[in-house]
């Protein structure tokens, strides 16, 4: 295929960066990287949503991409609101040390 | 001809153009501003301070590029290139003029249409933050970053009544596509009333071209929005610690910035390359006219100023003739003719900033924050309201 | 042409996310991600999803990730400390990770058609107009939900974040 790309590819750039993501969400222990890896995650699902949008040659697809975006966005908006909360009570960033309910 | 020759010449052209653009730009800032203040401005660098800004051009050359210590050696250089990259790419897709025919080449004159032209800029304009916040925080200073994250609140905060009132004026076009934007402009109401979106039926938008000036106001950090990096308050905010060829970075993505908005504020608002008033009633005479009229002045004043400006105005009033003269060439005029109404609008709405910037005083942080979010937001989203109500029931 | 665009701007995701999950500044990481979202919109571009890529770069480089960056020069965030994790976890983690990339590669390989290409072109509907008209027609509802779900977000996040001025 001289000028195509098969679609295989793109669904499989999309599975690398979840994984990446979710490698980020576990092994991070810096809460505000945590919720990069999980705009990351979101990212790597809007691209498989965009794919298959072309594949099916329907709009439904970036309408959901839409509706992740929108959603990725409150989520980071009250998401940051608490961190800054956290922060002000506890000044650390660091997620192991948010623990007072083990030990 | 080849796409790609095309292209590049285009390309090369328009970078020319901007990059000289931008130079006297600066030049005819301090101009106006000085004779708003009754004060001469640049006067002893060439005629009339004309080679003014080649001089500072080289004076911040042969500074010394300072990198204080303790700065974040790669976001520190990585921010004036970024900030003076984005600010020019927008510039690509703005409508100059029409479609043109000089011998067997038929282009219109924009580098390219994108069919999403409209956001395509909105989305350029959000990146430039970045350039500023960058600058601030690899500063390691507590001034750079103040006014940095002060910048991009403000930025962040006047481009939601900005893309409103976009969006009341995409609802009159019906197109994302700059070029159809401004041709759906192209109507005369009654034969002689430009149908330009600023006076366009059902809803003349005369308030979202007040809140898109306002807003591109705060966009570019231009008075009286400009406490981020303002001189008396924060040094000089986000670029207190850039020197020589950086801190021209920055002045160019300003001025770009500038020139961008405008243009934009022009195809969107007020008919682009569009006429005021039907070639059928001799517009295509204004622009000979006008420069026959500068012309004019020119000499009149250099009859009568003082010994030493009497042969440098007696000069440019020969040239602005001369201009004119060329004006009136039929072959030239269908070329230059749009490409002058273009250029005139956004002449126009320049100088608005430059006189702007000499005449008000400059917001406090708190009161331009609830300036933009109290009033110019309830206020874009009315517009917005009124228009889509008046689409909906009479087209 | 095409296979050259999707493997250059593949090829930064990838680096770029690696650098967010790898580096220990935050900033440093907040940029790689910025870099991901932007390769991503050239290649919702190449899928012919023109709007995304617009209001990806808008949304998400331009609006979401500011955000992360103002809250990490707020906080003056500074490079991770290194944490004593289980060494169970280290050991059997990263092979996990590859099973779950390798399944689900597996299951990608297995259930698209091998006939089924990209062609930069060859899907002309994403359109605002088409996006727009199945919003406002078969979306509706979760539409009108997904804005009163963001009017609830800006109430919390102010209602959080909120400072007494003393």
């Amino acid at each position: 295929m001289p000028n195509a790309v098969p679609l295989s590819w793109y669904l499989a750039l999309s599975a690398v960066l979840f994984t990446l993501g979710v490698a980020g969400f576990l092994f991070r222990r810096n809460i505000i990287t945590m919720f990069m890896s999980i705009e990351l995650m979101l990212n790597a699902v809007n691209l498989t949503f965009v794919a298959f949008s072309y594949r099916l040659k329907q709009i439904d697809g970036q309408v959901f991409t839409f509706f992740v975006m929108v959603v990725a966005a409150a989520e980071a908006a009250v998401g940051l609101a608490i961190i800054l909360i956290v922060f002000k009570n506890r000044a650390t960033l660091q997620v192991d040390d948010l623990r007072t309910m083990k030990d | 001809m080849n796409f790609y020759l095309l292209a590049v010449i285009k390309a090369a052209v328009v970078v020319g153009v901007l990059m000289i653009t931008l130079l006297y730009l600066q030049w005819v800032e301090r101009k106006v501003i000085a004779h708003i203040q009754v004060r001469l401005g640049p006067y002893n660098v060439g005629a009339h301070g004309l080679l003014q800004p080649i001089a500072d051009t080289l004076k911040l050359l042969t500074k010394e590029d300072l990198l204080p210590p303790g700065v974040n050696r790669f976001y520190f250089i990585l921010a004036p290139f970024l900030a003076i990259t984005l600010s020019l790419v927008s510039i690509s897709v703005i409508p100059f003029g029409p479609e043109i025919h000089i011998g067997p080449v038929n282009t219109w004159l924009q580098l390219t249409d994108l069919n999403i032209g409209v956001i395509f800029v909105l989305a350029i304009s959000s990146l430039t933050v970045y350039g500023i916040v960058l600058a601030g925080w690899s500063s390691n200073s507590k001034y750079p970053l103040l006014g940095a994250l002060r910048s991009s609140a403000q930025m962040i905060s006047y481009e939601l009544p900005l893309g409103m009132a976009v969006a009341a004026t995409l609802l009159l076009s019906n197109s994302l596509s700059l070029r159809k934007i401004v041709e759906t402009q192209s109507a005369w109401y009654g034969g002689f009333f430009p149908a330009w979106n600023l006076f366009r039926m059902p809803f003349p938008q005369v308030f979202g071209f007040v809140i898109f000036v306002i807003a591109v106001f705060a966009e570019t950090n231009r008075v009286p929005f400009d406490l981020p990096e303002a001189e008396s308050e924060l040094v000089a905010g986000f670029h207190t610690e850039y020197s020589s060829m950086k801190f021209a970075g920055f002045f160019m993505a300003e001025y770009a910035n500038m020139v961008t908005v405008t243009c934009m504020a022009t195809a969107l608002y007020l008919g682009g390359w569009l006429p005021l008033w039907p070639a059928s009633m001799g517009s295509n005479y204004a622009p000979a006219a006008a420069f026959a009229l500068a012309g004019g002045i020119c000499i009149y004043s250099g009859l009568q100023a003082r010994k030493r400006d009497r042969l440098s105005l007696s000069v440019f009033g020969a040239l602005f003739l001369l201009v004119a003269a060329l004006f009136l060439i039929p072959v030239v005029q269908a070329l230059l003719v749009p490409l002058f109404w273009f250029l005139a609008k956004t002449g126009l709405l320049l100088l608005l900033f430059i006189w702007v910037r000499g005449t008000l005083p400059r917001f406090r942080y708190d009161q331009l924050m609830r300036f933009g979010w109290s009033f110019m937001f309830p206020v874009a989203v009315a517009n917005l309201l009124i228009t889509g109500l008046l689409v909906a029931l009479v087209g | 042409m095409d296979p050259i665009l999707f493997l250059l701007f593949a090829a930064i995701a990838v680096v770029c996310g690696i650098t967010v999950v790898v580096q220990t500044h935050p900033i440093t990481s907040a940029l790689a991600l910025i870099g991901v979202m932007g390769s991503l919109a050239v290649l919702y571009l190449l899928l012919g999803a023109q709007f995304i890529a617009a209001a990806q770069v808008i949304v998400y480089a331009g609006a979401i990730m500011v955000l992360f960056i103002f809250v990490i020069m707020l906080l003056n965030a500074g490079r991770e400390r290194k944490t004593r994790g289980s060494f169970l976890a280290r050991l059997i983690g990263p092979p996990l990770l590859v099973l779950l990339l390798g399944v689900v590669t597996f299951v990608i390989l297995a259930v698209v058609p091998r006939d089924a290409v990209v062609k930069f072109g060859s899907y002309t509907g994403g359109t605002v107009e088409n996006l727009g008209r199945a919003i406002f027609t078969t979306y509706l509802w979760p539409f009108e939900i997904t804005s009163v779900l963001v009017l609830i977000a800006i109430v919390g996040a102010v209602a959080l974040a909120y400072k007494e001025l003393d």
